[in-house]
């Protein structure tokens, strides 16, 4: 089992390439793998409840990681208690945490 | 705990333009307090962030003078985070491309700030525990 860490720094709302990621992390985790999404940026814009995020609370209950940046939820006025079930707030310390330990990585 | 792992980071948004710098500076300086050997290849318009000639400037819009705006400059960012590599005994050898210095004539670079080619990346990345590329939309 490999383990993967997927950063997605962009937001449905001005990216159409939004889906690669969520497609992506879906395919890791179906096949087994450990898949850690971590949300920074724009891209915390949809853990916040109220938004359309059905894909990533999907991603969740199937056993994806589903991390959104501290800093950029704070940033977006975004407050821990407003966010999907299933999306959790997170320091960036993950990443390099991930990074330290091996773990695949790719920033889109 | 120093040099305990090497980290590359992959870096090609120009100063001023791109929440991925911020990011990237934010992880840098995350890996650095950690005593970590760092690592910065610095492409395309990255390699502006160094830049020794920028300067702060007022705003006039919101009547503010250059202390009140107190504009911040990445290249003393990166100074910061050069020193504090130091300091926790670690290292950030930061390589800019030097054909994209070439072109956008960026070759006054702060102290600490090398010159170097892709082929530096592909030797830090094969020398690294782990990559990071940040890429431009």
């Amino acid at each position: 089992m490999a383990s993967y860490l997927l950063i997605e720094s962009r937001d449905p709302y001005s990216s159409g390439d939004n889906e690669f990621c969520l497609d992506l992390a879906r395919r890791l985790v179906a096949a087994g793998d450990k898949v850690t999404l971590f949300l920074v940026q724009n891209g915390v814009q949809p853990a916040r409840s109220g938004a359309e995020a059905a894909g990533l609370v999907a991603l969740a209950q199937d056993g994806v990681d589903v991390v959104a940046d501290e800093f950029s939820l704070r940033e977006r006025g975004i407050a821990p208690g407003r966010m999907h079930p299933g999306i959790r707030p997170s320091p960036l310390e993950v990443v390099i945490d991930r990074l330290a330990e091996g773990c695949k990585v790719i920033w889109h | 705990m120093a040099q305990e792992k090497t980290l590359v980071f992959a870096l090609m948004d120009a100063p001023y333009e791109s929440a991925n710098t911020a990011t990237a500076l934010r992880l840098i300086d995350i890996a650095v307090r950690r005593g970590y050997a760092v690592k910065v290849f610095a492409y395309e318009g990255a390699v502006l962030l160094p830049f020794s000639r920028q300067q702060r400037h007022p705003n006039a819009i919101h009547g503010r003078s250059v202390e009140e705006e107190n504009h911040l400059l990445t290249r003393e960012v990166i100074a910061f985070l050069i020193a504090a590599a130091k300091q926790n005994g670690g290292t950030l050898d930061w390589v800019n491309c030097g054909l994209c210095v070439d072109e956008r004539g960026a070759g006054e670079a702060i102290e600490g700030v090398r010159r170097g080619s892709p082929a530096d990346f592909w030797q830090m990345a094969q020398a690294a525990d782990n990559t990071l590329v940040i890429g431009t939309r």
